[in-house]
């Protein structure tokens, strides 16, 4: 019996504290940027929530700190927001459906670049032998790059 | 009257432009000289006659001729008289008109120039200028005309255009819209003609290159002689995408200068591939290798020239709907399909002929060192590029329509760059044809190590993000290995002619203008890395709002709010001045302004910063407009930018090497000449 009290009001303690028992801090304008910073408007055209002028735009940055008022999480403010107003919102594109293949495809062509200059390269073949100082053992320091830079600079002057 | 006598012009220049083309073409292939001849006088003709257009309208922008609807758009009685003249770039239509000037101004240079040596190739460099100079007068003329006039029909409507509607009569309104109060500052009135002129100054090494193929030539000629047709245009495009960076960083009012925008990115793309063509052509010069991939660039470059005109221009990108309703949109991407797909067929028609002339030597070599470079710049452009489009892919094929910004572009695009910084450090140094790695490491442990002090430098005092850790690491040792180039020529200078440290420096540069103005550049872009890498990663950011006497800080920085004042100025405008004082630690360090300025006529609003700049940051502080602007309470928001001032010092000295690239030189000339005969005499 004492143990089922004691279950009890652990349970109900545990749930006290759920519901929000720590006061909120109050939330600033650079909490809002944080999470407008992660946003696009949804009306306008390229413009970042954090810096767009408009109306419509201040009304969801009040949203926004609402939502951080109660408690919400960025990640939860940012999938409200993509359920409101669709994808485009978000400045950091998805990596599920089609969208990953903005993601996927830069990489996949720089390799695939790579992959045939590599295959440029492999056809190398060393031609007739390169003037002396390039290819001879080196003497020492860089002294003897700085004898061929004279060579070279006394034919110019 | 006047209005009439600029669209005539307009009408009889494009009708010099065709008949240029076609009788060139006509003239080459039944060798008529002077068919070509005439061709020649049609095309000098276009200028003159688009000069006197475009010095209609900006009389007609500058007497207020309201019953214009472009002078109606753009401008207003209380605009002063020098933004009136700029307003002729300041819309659709003006701008289209200006880029038209460009066209013809640059065919004009280039059909005065001595034709002595390549007299084979200008019918065909006749014929591509003058086609893409017609395809924008088509568009001037047909579609965005800005000499069509408002007239107010029966019905209560408005009606646009060059003659009177029946039963219409002429709408004088009193005063126009002016100008977008964004275009209002000096940096965005020569940010769009410095940026044209790079795009069509691209036109010409394009033609050269059509020509060459079209007369199947497999020679460097055409690259020779648009070298510095190239260097200039490739100075100018640089200069304008600094520009408009330092534009939106002055009044776009997000505190930052690059922000991966779709209309940035049209004009980056043709950058990166004429900065990649630009360092192609040194080893086509060099060793007869890669004609046919530098005539690929050369392509791409012409296209992304139009494409980027084309999707700053047509709207296509805010959405796919958008492309059909604006008439040029279409009629843009058919000219890029049509060229692109004729300048393939022409390099296939050549293909076996631009065989190279030699064989790579060696895995380790500059040609390597230059095909990674372009690797890389090409790996950037396509990443840009496709981050670009994708929305309008996405919209086309899911109906749902995704923003792709910076974190995309950033991710992406900068590692790439890294690498890219890191190989400009790495390839002056390595020998044409077979490079020592011996060698190649002596010369480069110094600057090795230096940059790993540096690192452990940085990461002792504090500095723990990665990307900022290599990246001024990367910096370093770039900077270094370029500094050392410079000192060896100059110690080996010094020792065979004995003369002082300056002036074998001077000389080494004077004398070699194209290799030491390239490692000037190299430097100016290891300096705008600094700057780019401080401002990126460290930038700080606050908001917040305070009545007078309360400050906000950022970092070591607090902001205090003192007073505002408000009046009205001459020129159409309500201006809030706020007066801010930035303490540093407690210290006073300046007084700033930021303010916001109302323009009546455009009903728009415009925010100013207030800025401190030092080499070391930027406390850079703004008015928040959307909130209340009041004596006893206003928001602001303050940014602190490190090292920023660094990205626009770079520029400058971007410039300057540039300019030292390509200054001519004529006993260097000389030198090319003789040498480029012993070249091909070896091939032979």
């Amino acid at each position: 019996m004492i143990v089922v009290v004691l279950v009890a009001l652990m349970f109900s303690a545990g749930r006290a504290a759920a519901q929000g028992a720590t006061p909120p801090a109050p939330v600033t304008d650079n909490d809002i940027n944080r999470v407008a910073h992660q946003l696009y408007c949804p009306v306008c055209e390229n413009t970042p929530l954090d810096v767009c002028p408009t109306q419509a735009c201040a009304q969801w940055r009040a949203t926004i700190g609402d939502k951080l008022a109660a408690g919400w999480t960025d990640q939860q403010i940012l999938d409200y927001f993509v359920a409101q107003y669709g994808e485009r919102v978000l400045a950091r594109p998805s990596t599920h459906g089609l969208n990953v293949l903005v993601w996927v495809i830069p990489p996949l062509l720089v390799l695939g670049g790579a992959a045939v200059l590599w295959r440029f390269l492999r056809q190398v073949r060393p031609g007739p032998k390169a003037p002396a100082p390039a290819a001879a053992p080196p003497a020492g320091g860089g002294d003897e790059y700085t004898d061929r830079l004279e060579q070279e600079l006394r034919k110019r002057i | 009257m006047v209005a009439n006598f600029g669209f005539l012009a307009l009408l009889v220049a494009l009708g010099c432009a065709l008949y240029a083309a076609g009788m060139a073409l006509v003239g080459a292939a039944r060798h008529r000289p002077d068919y070509i001849e005439s061709a020649h006088n049609a095309a000098l003709l276009t200028w003159p006659l688009i000069t006197l257009a475009a010095g209609l309208l900006v009389v007609l922008l500058v007497t207020d001729q309201y019953q214009i609807n472009y002078v109606h758009s753009v401008t207003s009685r209380a605009m002063p008289f020098y933004l009136k003249i700029t307003a002729l770039w300041g819309g659709q239509a003006g701008s289209l008109l200006w880029w038209s000037w460009l066209m013809a101004t640059f065919s004009a240079a280039a059909m005065l120039r001595k034709w002595d040596r390549d007299r084979a190739l200008m019918p065909y460099v006749i014929a591509v200028t003058m086609v893409t100079l017609g395809f924008f007068l088509f568009m001037v003329v047909g579609f965005e005309n800005p000499f069509a006039r408002l007239w107010q029909l029966p019905s209560g409507d408005t009606a646009v255009g060059m003659l009177q509607p029946a039963g219409a009569i002429p709408m004088l309104l009193a005063d126009g819209n002016g100008l977008n109060p964004l275009l209002r500052h000096p940096g965005m009135i020569i940010h769009p003609p410095v940026l044209y002129t790079g795009f069509v100054s691209f036109v010409v090494p394009f033609a050269f290159a059509i020509a060459a193929l079209a007369t199947h030539s497999a020679d460097d000629e055409w690259i020779r002689t648009t070298r510095r047709w190239t260097l200039v245009g490739w100075l100018f495009l640089s200069l304008g995408l600094i520009l408009g960076g330092r534009w939106a960083y002055d009044v776009l009012g997000w505190g930052g200068y690059w922000g991966w925008d779709p209309v940035e990115n049209a004009a980056f793309m043709p950058w990166l591939t004429a900065t990649a063509f630009l360092h192609s052509v040194m080893i086509q010069e060099k060793r007869g290798m890669l004609k046919r991939w530098n005539m690929v660039l050369i392509i791409l470059t012409y296209s992304l020239v139009i494409f980027g005109t084309f999707l700053t221009r047509s709207g296509v990108l805010s959405s796919v709907h958008a492309f059909a309703q604006s008439a040029i949109g279409p009629f843009f991407f058919a000219f890029i399909g049509i060229t692109f797909t004729i300048s393939l067929l022409l390099l296939f028609r050549e293909w076996e002929h631009l065989g190279s002339d030699h064989q790579l030597d060696s895995l380790l070599s500059r040609e390597s060192a230059f095909l990674l470079n372009n690797l890389l710049f090409m790996g950037i452009a396509v990443s840009v590029f496709w981050g670009t489009v994708f929305p309008m892919v996405s919209e086309l094929i899911t109906g749902q329509t995704i923003t792709v910004g910076p974190p995309f572009f950033n991710r992406v695009a900068g590692p790439q760059f890294a690498v890219l910084v890191l190989l400009m450090g790495v390839a002056p140094l390595v020998a044409w044809r077979q490079a020592s790695a011996r060698q190649l490491g002596r010369m480069l442990w110094i600057p090795f190590v230096a940059a790993l002090a540096l690192i452990g430098v940085l990461l002792a005092g504090g500095m723990r993000s990665v990307g900022a850790l290599f990246g001024f690491g990367i910096c370093a040792f770039v900077a270094l290995t370029t500094l050392m180039e410079f000192w060896r020529g100059t110690r080996a200078r010094m020792r065979a002619t004995g003369e002082n440290p300056m002036t074998a420096l001077l000389t080494l540069i004077a004398r070699n203008r194209r290799r030491y103005g390239g490692y000037i550049i190299h430097l100016a872009v290891v300096v705008m890395t600094i700057g780019i890498i401080g401002s990126q990663f460290f930038q700080q950011t606050t908001q917040g709002q305070v009545k007078p006497g309360e400050t906000l800080s950022v970092g070591q920085y607090s902001i205090r709010y003192d007073s505002l004042s408000e009046f009205t100025t001459n020129d159409g405008r309500q201006v809030d001045r706020a007066t801010v004082s930035v303490f540093k630690d407690g210290q006073l360090i300046s007084t700033l302004n930021p303010r916001r300025d109302y323009y009546f006529d455009s009903q728009q609003a415009m925010t100013i910063p207030g800025v401190r700049s030092s080499v070391e940051n930027d406390v850079y502080v703004l008015l928040v407009d959307w909130e209340p602007i009041a004596a006893n309470g206003a928001t602001f928001k303050i940014y602190l930018n490190p090292l920023v001032n660094w990205v626009w010092a770079g520029g400058f000295i971007f410039i300057l090497g540039t300019l030292i690239a390509a200054w001519p030189d004529a006993a260097e000339a000389r030198r090319r000449v003789t040498s480029a005969v012993a070249v091909a005499a070896a091939r032979v």
